[in-house]
C-alpha cells in the first residue's frame, strides 16, 4: 500500500512542469495558508528564534540579575568559564549516565508491559491497562514525594520488601537510596518508571496494528514466541520504538523536577543530582549570572542537537519503515 | 479457576478418544496459561502500585507511627481508656491465673499497680503485683483521618487548586484555539515552504526550552511580568507543536467534500473552518484539551521560574514542593497532601479515559 503511494508520488513529481508562475487562485490559497499559520510563525519568532539568538548574544555579556546596570561585553569568557567549570562536566556526566541507565530500562519496561497487555492469555485487559497507566496521571510532584517516602531507608516499603529476600536493606548498613551518587540514579529510575504509561500505550497501539497474517505465516514456518518477537514484532514496532526513544532522550536532557524537588540545587549526593538543567538554573536564576547561564543554555542546546543527530543518524540501521521494503 | 482432571481410562484408545483428549489437553493448557499470565500481571501491578498503598497507609499514621521503623504496616496507636475524666493507657497484663487481660493503668507504682477493666469499669480497680514498665501496651487500628484535614488547611489546598485550575483552563483555551487554526493551515492549504515550515514546527519539540529562557526572563522582568501568570499564559496563544501535529492528523481525515460544499454555498475559509471543521473535530479537540490540561497540571519549571517571589499564586506542583521543604519532618502530612493533589487529575482521567487513550495513540503511531 505505502509502496504504491510512494510510487504515485514519484510519478507525479516527475510529471510536474518545472516552475511556472502561480495562478491567482494558488496565490490566494497560499495567502490564506500563511494567514492560518501566522500565530505559530509569530510565536516561533517571539518565543524561539529571537530568544535563541539573543541567548547567544547574552552569552558574551557579563550580566548580573542583581546589577543589570553594570552589564559589560566579555567576549568568550563565559564560554571559557563553562568549559572549565567542573560542575558543567559533572552535570553532563550525570545526565548522560542517567540516560544510559534509564532510557533502555524504560523502553524495555514499556515494551514488556505492552506485550503483556497484548497477550491473548491475559484476562481483564482493560483493568490492567488502566492500572498500569494510572500512575502516569498522578501529578509529578505528588509522585516524587510518595516515592521519597517509599525509598526511605528505614521506614520505606522498598527496603522492607528487599529485606524479605534476606538482603540487609534497612538499619545501619542498609541501602541508602538518596545518599549515593549511583543509587540515586536508581531512585530517579523508580520514579521515572511510574511515568512509563504513555510509551506503553503507544507500543500497545503499535502492536495492535501489526497484521495477524504475519504471525500466522511465521507460526506455519515453525517460529516460536521468541523468534516471532524478533523477526516480526520488533522490526514492525521499530518506528514506534524510535519515537519513544527520541521523546525519552529529549525529556531526560531536560530533567529537572525530580532532582529539584528532592535535593534543590545542592547536587546531593556528591553531585549525583546535578543534572544539566539544575546546573543551568542554579547559575542563571539562583545566582543571577544571566550571561553565564546563557552560555550554559547554549551548551545544553549543542548537546541535545548532537544527541538528536546521533539518534537520527543510527535510525536508518534499525528503524524499519514499510515504504522501504 | 480450576478444572477437574478428566478420568483417563487405561483401556486401548480409539482414534476418536485421542482426538477428544488432545482437545481437552489444549483447553487445559490454555486455561493454565491464562491463569499464569493473569496472576503474573496481578503481582506486577501490585508491585507497581505499591507506593500508592504505602502513601495511603502513611497518610493515616500519627507522627510516632511514621518515624518508627518497626511500627506495624497499618496505622495503629496505643489504646487509651477514659476513666473518671482522665485518659489511661491500656496494657496487656498477665494475670496470676495464667490468662492475659487488657487493662487500663490508672495508678502506676514501682512494684505493684492499679488497673481497671475497660470492658467492665464497674467491677472496680484491680491490684496487680509486678513492674508495669515491663508490660506491652495494647495497640489498635487507629487511622488518623485528621491528617487529611490538617494537610488540606496547611497547604491551603483550595487556593492551590483554584490557581492550578485557572492556569490549566486559560492555557487549554489559548492553545487549543491557536493550535487548531495553525493545524488547519497546514492541513488544507498549499503554499511555498509548507513542508519546511512544518518540519521546523516539529523540530521545536526537540529543542530544549532552556536555550530561550535567559532573554525571555530578562524581557519579562523589564515588562514587570515576573510574579504574574502572564509569561505562563501568553505564549500559549501562539500554538504548540504537539497539539498542531495531533489536530492536523485529524483534520486530514475529514473528507474534503464537506468543505467544498461549504465553499459552493459561499463560505470563506474562516467560516468553513468554524462551521465545518471545528464541529467535525470535536473528539480531537477534546483529546488535545485533556492533554494540555494534564500538562498544565504538571507544569513545574516555568511556574517555579516566573512566579518566583509570589508564593501566594503558585500552582499545586510548586506549592507541594514548598510544603515538603518546610514540613520534611512530618511525612504523614506530606503523604496526605500528595494524595489530595492526585485525586482530581486521576478522577478526570478515569472519566475521560477513552478520548485520552485515542489521543495518545494518534500522537505516537502516526508519527
Amino acid at each position: 500500500m505505502s509502496d504504491l503511494t510512494a510510487a504515485v508520488r514519484r510519478a507525479r513529481r516527475g510529471k510536474r512542469p518545472p516552475k511556472r508562475p502561480a495562478s491567482p487562485m494558488e496565490r490566494r490559497e497560499a495567502r490564506w495558508g500563511y494567514a492560518f499559520i501566522a500565530p505559530w510563525i509569530i510565536g516561533f519568532a517571539l518565543f524561539w528564534l529571537i530568544p535563541m539568538l539573543a541567548s547567544l548574544v547574552f552569552s558574551t555579556l557579563d550580566f548580573q540579575l542583581t546589577d543589570p546596570e553594570a552589564t559589560s561585553f566579555v567576549g568568550m569568557s563565559n564560554w571559557e568559564r563553562a568549559m572549565s567549570d567542573p560542575h558543567t562536566w559533572q552535570s553532563l556526566l550525570v545526565t548522560l549516565r542517567f540516560t544510559v541507565l534509564f532510557l533502555p530500562l524504560s523502553l524495555v519496561v514499556a515494551l514488556g508491559l505492552a506485550l503483556l497487555l497484548n497477550s491473548a492469555h491475559l484476562r481483564g485487559v482493560g483493568f490492567f491497562r488502566l492500572l498500569f497507566y494510572a500512575p502516569s496521571m498522578i501529578p509529578l510532584v505528588a509522585g516524587i514525594l510518595i516515592w521519597q517516602q517509599v525509598l526511605n531507608p528505614q521506614t520505606g516499603w522498598l527496603n522492607k520488601i528487599i529485606g524479605l529476600t534476606g538482603v540487609q536493606a534497612t538499619g545501619a548498613g542498609g541501602i541508602r537510596w538518596f545518599d549515593n551518587p549511583v543509587l540515586v540514579l536508581f531512585a530517579f529510575s523508580f520514579i521515572g518508571l511510574w511515568g512509563v504509561g504513555n510509551a506503553m500505550m503507544i507500543n500497545l497501539a503499535g502492536l495492535q496494528g501489526i497484521p495477524t497474517q504475519l504471525y500466522e505465516a511465521a507460526a506455519i514456518d515453525g517460529a516460536g514466541w521468541w523468534r516471532r518477537l524478533r523477526t516480526v514484532t520488533l522490526p514492525l514496532l521499530s518506528p514506534v520504538m524510535f519515537y519513544n526513544l527520541v521523546i525519552g532522550s529529549v525529556l531526560i536532557m531536560q530533567y529537572f523536577v525530580q532532582p529539584w524537588v528532592l535535593f534543590g540545587a545542592t547536587g546531593h549526593p556528591e553531585g549525583g543530582s546535578r543534572f544539566l538543567l539544575i546546573h543551568f538554573y542554579q547559575q542563571a536564576f539562583v545566582f543571577g549570572n544571566m550571561g553565564y547561564g546563557a552560555a550554559l543554555a547554549w551548551f545544553i542546546f549543542l548537546v541535545v542537537a548532537a544527541l538528536t543527530a546521533v539518534l537520527f543518524g543510527t535510525a536508518r540501521f534499525w528503524v524499519h519503515y514499510g515504504s522501504e521494503r | 479457576m480450576s478444572v477437574a482432571a478428566p478420568e483417563r481410562p487405561e483401556a486401548a484408545q480409539t482414534p476418536a478418544r485421542t482426538h477428544e483428549e488432545a482437545r481437552m489437553r489444549r483447553r487445559r493448557k490454555r486455561i493454565l496459561w491464562g491463569g499464569g499470565v493473569t496472576l503474573g500481571a496481578f503481582l506486577l501491578v501490585s508491585l507497581f502500585l505499591m507506593p500508592l498503598g504505602y502513601g495511603m497507609v502513611t497518610a493515616l499514621k500519627d507522627k510516632d507511627g511514621v518515624s518508627d521503623p518497626n511500627s506495624p504496616i497499618l496505622p495503629v496507636s496505643a489504646e487509651v481508656f477514659e476513666y473518671e475524666g482522665e485518659e489511661h493507657e491500656v496494657y496487656a497484663v498477665p494475670m496470676p491465673g495464667g490468662e492475659v487481660r487488657e487493662l487500663a493503668l490508672i495508678e502506676p507504682g514501682r512494684e505493684s499497680s492499679v488497673f481497671i477493666d475497660p470492658g467492665d469499669p464497674g467491677a472496680g480497680p484491680i491490684e496487680w503485683e509486678g513492674r508495669w514498665r515491663t508490660l506491652d501496651p495494647v495497640r489498635g487500628f487507629n487511622p488518623q483521618w485528621g491528617n487529611f484535614a490538617e494537610a488540606w488547611s496547611t497547604i491551603d489546598f483550595v487556593r492551590l487548586t483554584a490557581w492550578t485550575l485557572f492556569y490549566a483552563l486559560t492555557t487549554v483555551f489559548a492553545t487549543v484555539v491557536s493550535s487548531a487554526i495553525v493545524a488547519y493551515g497546514f492541513a488544507r492549504f498549499r503554499f511555498p515552504f509548507r513542508k519546511a515550515l512544518f518540519g521546523l514546527l516539529m523540530a521545536t519539540i526537540l529543542l530544549p526550552p532552556a536555550v530561550t529562557l535567559v532573554p525571555k526572563y530578562a524581557v519579562f522582568l523589564q515588562m514587570g511580568w515576573i510574579g504574574t501568570y502572564l509569561p505562563l499564559i501568553v505564549p500559549h496563544f501562539f500554538a504548540n507543536a504537539f497539539n498542531v501535529f495531533l489536530l492536523r492528523q485529524y483534520f486530514l481525515t475529514i473528507p474534503k467534500e464537506l468543505e467544498e460544499a461549504a465553499r459552493i454555498d459561499g463560505a470563506g475559509p474562516i467560516r468553513t473552518f468554524a462551521r465545518v471543521i471545528v464541529p467535525q473535530a470535536i473528539p480531537a479537540l477534546t483529546a488535545v484539551s485533556l492533554f494540555h490540561f494534564f500538562y498544565a497540571w504538571n507544569d513545574f519549571f516555568e511556574p517555579l521560574l516566573y512566579l518566583a517571589g509570589n508564593r501566594d499564586i503558585v500552582p499545586i506542583g510548586v506549592g507541594l514542593s514548598y510544603f515538603s521543604g518546610v514540613y520534611n519532618t512530618e511525612p504523614h502530612l506530606i503523604m496526605a497532601a500528595s494524595l489530595l493533589a492526585l485525586v482530581l487529575p486521576v478522577a478526570i482521567f478515569l472519566a475521560a479515559q477513552r478520548v485520552f487513550v485515542q489521543g495518545i495513540v494518534v500522537t505516537g503511531v502516526d508519527k
